[in-house]
């Protein structure tokens, strides 16, 4: 019965020019796809620069969630956002490790707050640039 | 396994323990056990009398062999005693067993006038006796050996606890002294504390230096890598410095790639990269 308890979306959140999810249960097939619609949705509308994907709440990261992310990453970079995936726990680095997955093009952070530095040390880098030109 | 059911053996033990005590004691010092550099005679004495008193109540109720039961408690825990007292004397683990095998003599002798005239039940009674020393003489080896297993273990995990500190060089970096040769369970808890340091430190930058690594073949030098693309994965990036030259020309030599990582000839090129990484600046007045 705990079926109905299960929240079937993740919430994402808007901070500044970040959107903010957080991975808090197991991820399933019908959520995350619901989540790719939902954030795709979101970048186009709120011109967000940066995507903070905090997962530091897993515990367990099999090599489905790992493509996931770099799927995500890959999607956000088509909308012009830069994805940062923060908070991996020891263990689940070692996993991703071991199984080969080293998450290449995919930016990551310690915490929220230095994923947030981190693009905006982007946003602010790409200001520039585009200034001087 | 010989007959034990009415074996004079208990018997005859405590009839003649004062003598076989004795006798026993001499045996001791006549194989050469009784070392008087290690230990006091009269510690000898004291553990001999011991020792025999607990066999006389151990086999009071008749013979048993199995050295295992209860019955037998008392005895092994005076065997453990005086086997840790020979192993942290510096005792050979051969004079420690012969401590027991020493005791064979006396009891023999004491068989050998008690059943001069009936061959048959001095046999069996020298077989039970024998069986039963050699077993007890088998159980302060283990001893020993669990003795010296329990020293090997604690080393090796002091050696660990030791090997791999996580020092803090500036606020969010990191270093890793590595010291000693990498093997496998070593490289996994190496992994396993860099990884716990960069959560509590919140490093950003993550300085292994190998200056103390010996050797780096592609097994070290894939433990690193592995190490390095666990530690991007947490959002820190991985240095290492301390290559010697020698390693330089073996990593190039073995055609190991280090792809994503900085690598630094010495800890001072290290530390200088990260504190550019993570932008601070010194200037002198």
């Amino acid at each position: 019965m705990t079926h109905y308890l299960e929240p079937s979306r993740i919430p994402i959140f808007q901070i500044g020019d970040c959107l903010l999810l957080t991975i808090q249960v197991d991820l399933e097939d019908r959520m995350i796809m619901t989540l790719k619609d939902d954030l795709a949705e979101r970048i186009a509308k709120s011109h967000a620069k940066g995507v903070l994907i905090d997962i530091s709440a897993l515990d367990v990261v099999d090599s489905f969630i790992g493509r996931m992310l770099a799927n995500i990453s890959a999607i956000a970079r088509i909308l012009d956002a830069s994805t940062v995936i923060v908070g991996m726990r020891p263990a689940v680095a070692i996993t991703l490790v071991e199984l080969g997955m080293s998450l290449q093009g995919v930016r990551t952070a310690l915490d929220v707050d230095r994923g947030m530095e981190l693009i905006r040390r982007d946003t602010s880098e790409e200001a520039g640039r585009l200034h001087e030109a | 396994m010989p007959d034990s059911s009415g074996s004079n053996l208990p018997g005859l033990l405590s009839r003649y323990q004062d003598r076989i005590l004795t006798d026993w004691i001499a045996a001791q010092s006549d194989v050469g056990v009784l070392r008087a550099d290690l230990m006091r005679e009269a510690e000898i004495r004291r553990q001999s009398r011991s020792f025999l008193t607990h066999l006389i109540a151990a086999t009071k109720n008749g013979l048993n062999f199995d050295i295992e039961s209860d019955q037998w408690q008392d005895v092994r825990d005076m065997l453990t005693e005086v086997t840790n007292y020979r192993v942290d004397h510096g005792f050979t683990p051969t004079e420690t067993a012969t401590f027991i095998m020493a005791l064979k003599q006396p009891i023999f002798e004491c068989l050998r006038d008690q059943f001069k005239d009936d061959p048959n039940t001095l046999v069996n009674e020298a077989w039970s006796a024998t069986v039963l020393l050699d077993k007890l003489g088998l159980y302060t080896n283990d001893i020993y050996l669990r003795g010296r297993e329990d020293i090997i273990q604690r080393q090796q995990q002091e050696m660990l606890e030791l090997s791999t500190p996580v020092v803090q060089l500036w606020d969010r970096i990191v270093a890793l002294p590595l010291i000693g040769t990498l093997d496998s369970s070593r490289a996994q808890i190496v992994m396993e504390n860099l990884l716990e340091a960069v959560v509590e430190s919140k490093a950003e930058i993550v300085i292994i230096d190998i200056t103390g690594v010996p050797t780096v073949d592609t097994l070290v030098a894939q433990h690193l890598l592995k190490t390095a693309a666990a530690a991007k994965l947490m959002g820190a990036e991985c240095v290492i410095s301390g290559i010697r030259p020698q390693i330089a020309q073996t990593i190039v030599h073995l055609g190991v790639e280090l792809p994503q990582v900085a690598t630094k000839a010495d800890l001072q090129s290290a530390f200088a990269h990260a504190l550019k990484r993570t932008g601070v600046t010194f200037s002198s007045r």
